[in-house]
């Protein structure tokens, strides 16, 4: 069996995370670019313009992109031939810790609101898969964009019309607040903590191993949340989100989960294997 | 589009603000104090009891944004906007009481609108998640009040060439959506 130590985490994560906190996703920034060229509306264009601007300031300054370097959250795929010794999620909450040294700390006690001075807890997710390794996926999550996350619990009757009805409804509520251009995850399925699961999973996950089926949703909400006319920071123009993430899982036969998790332009992540 | 931008400076006359109009692009530099949630409730509290505050409303400008701490050697870290529409509660007040410039992002309530036009006052729109690009334009930041309250405290910023959008012009016109 492979053993690791849990430790051994903490720098190289650490790392990671101050790395991306600095570095927008660079796929990312490509669209941005495309936005601002293709769009029409003049405001649109400057906002989009002043994004790009800002993001590779950052990059060259080793600057953080947004301020709200968010809240950290991570996907971790543990095998189950793998030995991990010492405390895991300790170690990541280390690494989380150091990454976020010189950031803003961000996250509170929900009640007293008393800052914990660490950006710690992280949220942590763990999925048991085989083999031998360990992945760590990250993303900062900022609270601008997910205080417009939302979740639909439909009837199946409404299916895929009802599905993008709602991520257009999401995005319209939405509005200017999220800093569009925005990401959807959208997590379809299961139970109603399920779907808002697959909501988060599927912007660290994107692309990868989807059905024909969730790739066609995915382009028709896309072109419906961009008929929207909300734009770049709501000043109306043809680029209100940038990507759409689908997640699928089983769900009862009476019901229809839909979760939309809103992330905002600053996309902020890595992936990362031992 | 450059060439159109009209530069202003702070604190803005009741001219300035009257010349504003919904949709232009402005230049802003002088000084403004930053407040968010945390301190916008002490604001309110305050006024409720009739006690001072620690900065004087009369035709000031706050800026919605709680920045990244300064890394050694430099004025401030990363301060973009944050989403003005938590502030929407405590904002009429603060205008009752003289505030006339909000700077932050996203949409504002109706109430806040109304309240913008009855004392022609003006919110504009910074770009959120831009937070490296107005770092560069902070030439000085001395922290003011609510030291407690960390990156959410009250600060003295001077602002330099800041390209702002009018969201609420003073006639209540709105342009976000």
């Amino acid at each position: 069996m492979r053993t690791i130590n849990a430790d051994d985490l903490i720098i190289p994560i650490a790392n990671k995370i101050k790395h991306a906190l600095t570095h927008v996703n660079g796929k990312v920034l490509q669209k941005l670019k495309e936005a601002q060229s293709t769009e029409t509306s003049p405001l649109c264009k400057w906002a989009l313009g002043q994004i790009v601007e800002n993001d590779e300031i950052a990059a060259h300054e080793n600057a953080y992109a947004c301020q709200d370097c968010g809240q950290a959250v991570l996907f971790v795929s543990a095998g189950q031939d793998l030995h991990v010794s010492g405390n895991l999620t300790a170690a990541l909450n280390k690494a989380v810790e150091l990454g976020y040294e010189t950031a803003r700390k961000s996250v509170a006690d929900p009640l007293t609101r008393t800052n914990t001075q660490t950006n710690t807890p992280a949220i942590i997710h763990y999925d048991i898969v085989s083999g031998d390794r360990l992945e760590v996926r990250y993303m900062a999550k900022g609270a601008g964009s997910e205080n417009m996350s939302r979740i639909y619990m439909l009837t199946p009757s409404k299916g895929i019309n009802g599905i993008i009805e709602s991520a257009v409804d999401c995005v319209k509520r939405a509005g200017s607040s999220p800093c569009p251009p925005v990401i959807l995850g959208v997590g379809i399925g299961g139970t109603m903590d399920v779907a808002a699961l697959l909501s988060k999973k599927s912007l660290v996950y994107e692309s990868e191993n989807k059905r024909a089926d969730e790739l066609e949703l995915e382009r028709k909400i896309l072109e419906a949340v961009n008929r929207t006319g909300i734009g770049a920071q709501g000043f109306g123009g043809s680029v209100t989100a940038l990507g759409v993430h689908v997640l699928t899982a089983p769900t009862h036969i009476g019901m229809l989960p839909v979760a939309i998790t809103v992330q905002c332009h600053s996309d902020r992540k890595f992936v990362y294997t031992a | 589009m450059k060439s159109e931008i009209k530069s202003f400076t702070l604190p803005l006359t009741q001219a300035d603000i009257k010349s504003l109009k919904c949709g232009d692009i402005i230049s802003v530099s002088g000084t403004v104090h930053t407040a968010r949630d945390a301190a916008h409730k002490r604001f309110a509290e305050a006024l409720r009891k009739g006690e001072p505050l620690p900065i004087a409303l009369e035709s000031a400008a706050i800026y919605y944004c709680g920045p990244t701490p300064a890394a050694e050697g430099e004025i401030i870290g990363s301060c973009g906007p944050t989403t003005s529409s938590r502030m929407d509660d405590y904002a009429p007040m603060l205008i009752e009481h003289g505030l006339r410039v909000m700077i932050g992002k996203g949409k504002r309530s109706e109430a806040v609108n109304a309240a913008i036009k009855k004392h022609r006052a003006v919110y504009l729109a910074a770009i959120g998640g831009a937070g490296a690009l107005y770092k560069h334009k902070i030439k000085s930041c001395e922290l003011v009040a609510y030291a407690d309250l960390g990156c959410e405290a009250v600060r003295k910023l001077y602002m330099q060439d800041v390209q702002l959008l009018v969201a609420t012009d003073s006639d209540g016109n709105t342009c976000l959506l």
